[in-house]
């Protein structure tokens, strides 16, 4: 029976290896740490698994060895022993010292990762179904803030145009941080929970609406580190990725520059032009092209009928708002009112 | 052989069923072993619907891209497939198992409520119809995770109605059950059965029994104040009402830590009777076996929140359920050693139920471990929501929990039908479902750890390979029940006759005091044991 299991382990590891060759590092244990914590965190679960797999090999060497030598077709005769205390003391007493053993280490690097005080800087991170914002709120780049979504063309993902490399991982607008300071992250969400992942630098925090949760990482190597999100957020769940772009100091100065004069171009534009259709496209259609949650479909005349009947006023009332499955503004709390009316008016025009 | 026929001829009246025939005899009937046939055949059908699911799911991951499903559809299939195995096909079948062996091992005549028996099983079938209803209804089935974590529930259309109530109807059906079999286990014993003389299947179900009627009000909870909080303006998990999300998560996992051991301790209790039954020795450590499952059972109800590592709770918390949840691994680890030490110079033979009952040690302690590691907050919180949770807890329901009901379906088999399955095609499904278990699930370890997360439609190129390793494993386990079908159907319609006792080492009450196959009433005068 063991054999077979090594049959399958290693023609799953030989199948896997065809393709691995840059990714090898990280393609059967965790991604290359790039951060302190991670690297702890690396550490403690390969000597858990090595404890493991001792204990492992252990008892179930003594079961192959029985399997084998005890078995009534070479001629065993079964024993008639069915206890033995000190046994039974011993196969207690002994896990229960090795576990205390582990929990040193656990213990030493949770209170490590839990650890937020004296960050350089701090960021808030909110999910929304589904995309990500960042807001820099105290360290270099205060006041920074964008919204970060999906940036694989649709395309890609639906229909057969060749795949780029970060499929899925990239973003239009990644979130920027110095190499060698640490990064406060405060999450929180609009809508439902979502949760907050970067593998390489050992920081994962749920992001739970109307409450603040913190954690930390700070980056050992510039590069850009890509993660997910990783709880079940609705439809669009796997595809709203988390992307970290660890730069140098200097860099970062130019980085922060570069927006304070962008957001400074922008002014108080506000909303900027009034344009139903690509609120629309931006906001409204990932549940009400296809019919998510209940919503009624875009141009579907008969979902519509009796809504329209409730009065224009009445539809602002409960797009502002929101109402069943919909949340308020769509999930777009940051547009202004005439933008989320001038998406209805889109709706409703569509479906007269 | 001589009790048996004593007993036989004394009862001989008994053997002759007097009951209806046909559809009436299937649809009125609260003879033990005829609901337990119906429970077992309920799990079956209900295992070919969540594997369908399961399949559904494997074909749209077998490579990146959308081709087969919309990313909605797929959300409600990880759903249904969840809810559905878990409450439609592994919790009735191990009903199935109490229904039929508790009486015939404690020397009963049947359960103690006959009537709430039957009650118990025909509220499960509009439960599961309302779970596979909800995919037609407008918006579709809930797509929000079989856990249905608020508030995204709050979101979902009237699917979600549909499930709340058949998740309070499966709850019903648990509780009353589970007073049956408690009220069988401490009144129905034969004279001179003392509670450490009952076979460890019937403790591992009297745990059992009391963990669901602790837990499952607690599920039914949840789910109401979801309910309320999407139809009648409460704000239970709605946080701008101050109501807190995580409140359902503690809620949910009050009832889902235990609800693990619902599914796991009577699987124990089947493997506890198969491997004694084959080694052709009793089990060692009987009494450390009772006080371990007990004590695993009290244990489950204070790690509820090893689910919960990252939703940000306070760190004297993580370390108070750190350490509780390891200190789970002792009694579990007990249980190993004791298995182990049952096969220890034992006089050892491989029937199909004892190759099952090896595949669940060997597969459930593997998954154990992958538990062990999940339990240290730091390593979980790289893992958690990821493949690798999604490989530990199907080699504990599916290797431990699956495999352990195959082992008892093999076994008991030739009791309860009084004909013999076909041994090659068993060891053949057997060896089939080992191997492309885990070609499925052993791969999705490396897929978490390199950072895949779970309930994920599509995913980054770096994955390819290893899914389509497990989704072909996944095709081939689920074919592989088809033979398993085939070898039941075949056993009861054209099997060879069993000898009176086809294992040596069986020695309850079921094996030794009744003929082969069991008459439909039988204990109608209950055994001495001495």
């Amino acid at each position: 029976m063991i054999g077979k299991w090594m049959q399958v382990c290693a023609l799953t590891a030989m199948a896997g290896l065809g393709s691995a060759t840059a990714l090898a590092q990280s393609k059967y244990n965790f991604q290359p740490p790039q951060s302190a914590v991670a690297q702890e965190i690396y550490d403690l679960h390969m000597i858990v698994l090595w404890i493991c797999v001792i204990i492992f090999v252990g008892v179930f060497g003594v079961m192959l060895y029985s399997i084998v030598r005890h078995r009534k077709s070479v001629g065993h005769q079964a024993a008639h022993f069915h206890e033995n205390t000190t046994v039974e003391i011993l196969w207690t007493v002994i896990p229960l010292i090795v576990l205390l053993a582990m929990m040193f280490p656990a213990t030493k690097a949770l209170l490590a990762m839990r650890d937020t005080s004296a960050p350089a800087m701090t960021v808030k991170v909110t999910g929304y179904q589904w995309k990500w914002s960042y807001e820099y709120l105290q360290g270099e780049g205060d006041g920074i803030r964008f919204f970060s979504s999906l940036s694989t063309p649709r395309d890609q993902i639906e229909k057969s145009a060749p795949k780029g490399p970060n499929y899925l991982l990239e973003v239009d607008n990644p979130l920027v941080v110095p190499v060698g300071r640490k990064v406060r992250i405060l999450t929180t969400a609009q809508d439902v929970i979502h949760s907050w992942w970067v593998p390489a630098l050992g920081v994962k925090q749920d992001a739970n609406p109307g409450f603040i949760k913190d954690t930390w990482f700070k980056a050992d190597r510039e590069g850009t580190f890509r993660g997910q999100c990783v709880e079940l957020c609705g439809k669009e769940h796997g595809f709203m990725p988390v992307v970290v772009e660890v730069v140098s100091p200097e860099k970062y100065a130019a980085w922060v520059a570069e927006q304070k004069k962008k957001s400074a171009a922008a002014g108080d534009a506000g909303g900027g032009v009034v344009d139903g259709k690509a609120v629309y496209e931006k906001s409204c259609q990932a549940c009400h092209a296809t019919g998510v949650a209940a919503a009624p479909k875009y141009g579907d005349k008969a979902a519509w009928a009796l809504r329209l009947k409730q009065g224009q006023d009445t539809l602002y009332a409960h797009a502002l708002k929101g109402i069943r499955g919909m949340p308020p503004k769509g999930g777009a709390p940051d547009l202004p009112d005439a933008q989320i009316k001038a998406a209805v008016d889109y709706l409703v025009a569509a479906a007269k | 052989m001589e009790a048996a026929h004593a007993d036989h001829n004394a009862h001989g009246h008994d053997d002759h069923a007097h009951h209806p025939s046909g559809i009436m005899r299937w649809l009125t009937t609260t003879n033990h072993k005829d609901i337990g046939t119906l429970y077992l055949w309920f799990s079956f059908s209900m295992f070919m619907v969540g594997g369908v699911m399961a399949l559904i799911i494997r074909a749209e991951l077998f490579q990146p891209g959308l081709q087969f499903v919309h990313p909605d559809f797929f959300n409600q299939m990880t759903t249904l497939h969840g809810l559905i195995m878990v409450f439609g096909a592994i919790m009735p079948a191990f009903v199935g198992f109490a229904n039929w062996q508790i009486p015939m091992m404690i020397g009963a005549p049947d359960m103690a409520f006959p009537r709430l028996n039957l009650w118990s099983f025909w509220l499960l079938p509009p439960a599961a119809s309302l779970l596979v209803v909800s995919l037609f209804v407008p918006g579709g089935a809930a797509g929000a995770g079989w856990t249905l974590y608020a508030p995204l529930t709050v979101q979902m259309g009237p699917g979600m109605d549909l499930t709340i109530f058949a998740v309070h109807i499966l709850g019903m059906s648990s509780i009353l059950g589970s007073i049956n079999i408690i009220t069988t286990i401490l009144n129905l014993r034969a004279p001179g059965m003392g509670m450490m003389k009952m076979p460890l299947f019937v403790w591992t179900w009297l745990i059992t029994a009391y963990l669901l009627i602790a837990v499952m009000p607690v599920l039914a909870a949840a789910v109401t104040m979801t309910l309320t909080d999407r139809h009648f303006g409460t704000h239970f998990f709605n946080p701008a009402g101050g109501g807190d999300p995580v409140l359902y998560q503690h809620i949910f996992w009050f009832f889902g830590h235990p609800e693990v051991y619902v599914i796991a301790i009577p699987a124990f209790g089947v493997v506890s009777q198969v491997i004694p039954a084959f080694s052709r020795k009793p089990l060692f450590g009987y009494a450390s076996m009772v006080y371990a499952t007990a004590s695993i059972a009290i244990l489950s109800f204070i790690v509820w929140a090893h689910h919960m590592y990252t939703v940000g709770m306070p760190v004297a918390a993580q370390l108070f359920f750190m350490y509780a949840t390891t200190l789970i691994a002792v009694p579990t680890g007990v249980k190993v050693f004791n298995w182990v030490a049952t096969m220890w110079r034992g006089s050892l033979t491989f029937e199909t139920p004892m190759l099952f009952a090896c595949g669940f040690l060997f597969l459930f302690t593997l998954g154990g471990f992958t538990g062990l590691i999940l339990s240290i907050v730091p390593v979980d919180i790289q893992m958690h929501d990821t493949y690798y949770v999604v490989a530990h807890f199907h080699y504990v329901m599916v290797a431990g929990a699956l495999f352990s009901a195959f082992a008892g379906i093999y076994f008991w088999l030739p009791k309860w039908t009084g004909k013999m399955y076909n041994e090659t095609l068993g060891k053949l499904h057997f060896w089939l479902s080992f191997i492309f278990f885990n070609v499925t699930f052993f791969v999705q370890h490396f897929l978490g750890m390199a950072g895949m997360p779970r309930r994920i439609p599509d995913y980054a190129l770096q994955f390819t390979d290893l899914n389509q390793i497990s989704s072909i494993g996944a095709f081939g386990f689920g074919l592989s029940q088809l033979l398993f079908l085939y070898v039941v159907v075949k056993t009861i319609t054209s099997g060879e006759k069993a000898p009176h006792r086809p294992w040596e080492g069986a020695d309850t009450l079921d094996w030794t005091h009744l003929p082969t196959p069991a008459p439909y009433h039988s204990f109608a005068t209950p055994p001495i044991v001495k």
